[in-house]
């Protein structure tokens, strides 16, 4: 996984509450053996009318470009398809901004290197009005010092310790757990049930 | 300390704790199917890596897999390649697999307990939210994504931070025609999507206790639906007398042994949750969705909210095509299904035969059903259930999760209704633009007779007066 640490970029807004899993890959996209190529059909429903480009959607507003995507309330519910996490970081997004995510998404996110970044509904608010606003609106996110930043407002935000080291030196937990078959065996013998 | 039964289970499964860090949580029992797990033997194979315990794993073939005609090949050229990379992986790695054409093939959270696969004080994963289910058994179940999945394969292990622990309390007995899908639809409405959220729930209470099995894994099944990593009920006599039952749970004194466990398998008196709720069972009717996620529920009887400041419930009734204010019940309806792993089980069968028996489907109306597994579907036959659904215009389908995500062919197509026994209303769940209404399975066939929606004769009665409102 690549190493993740400080993203600076314009947000996209999508200030949607309850964004499930399917909304984001659609089930019918699911049929794949492989991780690659699902931004092609990342909220597909919502971009496109059938055949023809929803031009209402933001994804389809020039005026809005970058790496962050800025959501609403409980993002990533519903079904654990880790697909969802692979649409959005192969669209080219590297972070998601919300008051809160789904617990399965949270963690299919930072497996794939994409961050997600929890704030407060005030700062949620602010952070999306900004980018209407002013679509060129810089956010600045930096991993180590666990701050979201743009037009001089700052937010700490919290991230698991061991999942935000696992991020900056671009490891996955697999690389901890295939360590651990000793362990893991020892564990087996002993178990009293 | 008192503990909780999630506590206890969480404790006695935890390899090492990193400091301030997560737990290497070991897991008993994996299951596996063809849509979530082929990336997973991939990177395993990339890493050169075997998986690990394969005796601990269990597969079948279920998302994809059509329900009519099973004996033949897999049209969809996509599908048929999950599934015979599912076949393959399988062989090569030594994993018990149930396939198409197996007398056990089924949707995976129904044929782990039916065969007896899943037993109280296990850890369960599997790469689909609805692992949830198996916590009716008295297990720490809940899914996993992709990634997870290969971390299983490769070590039998994840990494994990306890989560918060809540208990849901229902107390009392359901009314007549009220069944335990609607005591789950009506605790998320009351929860909303998110309400658990970074919690594992535990279900207390007379009112649980006094459910069947199937009826605890409808419950533990929607757990997810209100954001909760999953749900348990303590395991009793009634788990124990079921998996006395199935083909491949503990025999004699290996299952004796097992019981003496079991039983200490609950919370401790004054165990401390950190958040908890109770409810009246009296207070619940049968209930149904109205928008596009499981926590926009209202009791059957009821109007659909309004609020003119909610985007989020004008973007969900703009979608259903349903007005603020409006009453559903006498809505038509353009589909039924009933299925999935919520209640496609043998019990939601014989309450759909029952009502149905003797009365037709509506003209209007199409109605599928389809069985949870093979062995379900046999047990149907057994007793006459797909004769009575026949006689009453209905045909009943082969094994799968069918139209829960419209991944084959059972599609409902766009701008219809339908009334679905399964447990998500997502926009295009049940494909493209298809409006789904969740139900219980009572409610589903009492649309698919009466045309529209409707449910069991006795909430009908008791709330008289309000259905006469609603037509004058
Ligand atoms: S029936 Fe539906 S919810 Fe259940 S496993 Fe299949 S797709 Fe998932």
């Amino acid at each position: 996984m690549e190493k993740i640490n400080q993203i600076k970029s314009s947000g996209i807004p999508l200030p949607i509450e309850h964004i499930d899993t399917d909304q984001i890959i659609p089930a019918r996209f699911l049929k794949s053996t492989s991780k690659e190529g699902f931004g092609e059909n990342l909220f597909r429903d919502w971009r496109y009318n059938n055949a023809e480009l929803n031009t209402d959607f933001v994804l389809n507003d020039p005026k809005f470009k970058g790496s962050i995507l800025v959501a609403g309330h409980n993002f990533g519910c519903g079904s654990s398809r880790e697909h969802a996490a692979w649409a959005i970081h192969d669209y080219g997004f590297r972070a998601v901004v919300s008051s809160e995510f789904a617990d399965i998404f949270k963690g299919n996110a930072m497996n794939n290197g994409l961050l997600p970044i929890e704030v407060s509904t005030d700062y949620l608010q602010a952070l999306t009005t900004a980018i209407y606003n002013n679509p060129e609106t810089q956010i600045e996110i930096d991993l180590q010092s666990q701050t979201i930043a743009f037009e001089g407002e700052v937010y700490n935000f919290e991230i698991d310790g061991f999942k935000k080291q696992c991020l900056l030196d671009g490891k996955v937990e697999f690389d901890y757990l295939v360590e651990m078959h000793d362990a893991i065996e020892a564990y087996e013998n002993n178990r009293s049930f | 300390m008192s503990k909780t039964l999630f506590d206890k289970l969480w404790d006695s499964h935890v390899v090492k704790t990193f400091d301030n860090g997560p737990s290497v949580f070991y897991i008993d029992r994996h299951y596996i199917h063809e849509v979530t797990s082929p990336q997973a033997f991939q990177g395993l194979e990339e890493k050169g890596l075997k998986v690990f315990r394969p005796e601990q794993i269990i597969a079948t073939a279920d998302h994809n897999v059509p329900t009519l005609n099973q004996d033949q090949p897999i049209k969809d050229p996509l599908s048929a390649n999950q599934v015979s990379m599912l076949t393959e992986n399988c062989a090569k790695h030594g994993i018990k697999y149930y396939p198409l054409g197996s007398e056990y093939q089924g949707i995976v959270h129904v044929i782990g307990p039916e065969m007896g696969f899943t037993l109280p004080g296990m850890t369960i994963v599997c790469g689909d939210s609805h692992t949830s289910t198996h916590g009716a058994f008295g297990c720490i179940a809940f899914g996993i994504g992709t990634s997870q999945v290969e971390q299983v394969l490769a070590s039998q292990c994840l990494m994990l931070s306890k989560p918060k622990t809540m208990r849901i309390n229902v107390n009392g007995t359901l009314k007549a025609g009220v069944l335990s899908k609607d005591v789950i639809l009506h605790i998320i409405a009351k929860l909303g999507t998110g309400g658990a959220t970074g919690h594992f729930v535990e279900y207390a209470g007379s009112t649980f206790e006094a459910m069947s099995m199937e009826e605890r894994m409808t419950v533990c099944n929607m757990s997810i639906e209100m954001g909760a990593r999953g749900g348990l009920v303590a395991p009793d006599q009634t788990t124990f007398d079921y998996i006395a039952a199935t083909p491949y749970g503990p025999k004699g004194e290996d299952f004796d042994k097992s019981v003496e466990y079991w039983k200490t398998l609950k919370s401790d008196d004054n165990a401390p949750f950190d958040k908890e709720i109770h409810i009246d069972a009296s207070d619940i009717e049968p209930m149904i969705t109205y928008g596009t996620n499981p926590g926009m529920g209202i009791n059957i009887f009821q109007a659909v909210p309004t609020d003119e400041q909610d985007q989020e419930l004008k973007k969900s009734l703009n979608y259903m095509g349903l007005e603020p204010g409006e009453s559903l019940l006498g809505k038509q309806v353009d589909y039924v299904f009933i299925g999935s792993c919520t209640n496609s089980r043998i019990e939601d069968l014989r309450i759909a035969a029952e009502y149905v028996k003797g009365k037709q489907k509506a003209d209007h109306v199409t109605c599928w059903i389809v069985p949870g597994s093979k062995q379900v579907e046999k047990q149907a036959m057994e007793e006459g259930l797909d004769t009575i659904f026949q006689n009453a215009g209905i045909r009943m389908r082969q094994p799968g999760c069918s139209a829960c995500l419209a991944m084959n062919e059972d599609k409902i197509p766009e701008g219809k209704l339908c009334v679905s026994t399964s447990n998500r209303n997502f926009e295009g769940r049940q494909g493209q633009g298809a409006r789904t209404i969740l139900a219980s399975p009572l409610t589903a066939i009492a649309a698919a007779v009466h045309g529209k929606i409707w449910t069991a004769d006795e909430a009908i009665a008791r709330n008289q007066s309000s259905v006469e409102s609603l037509s004058s």
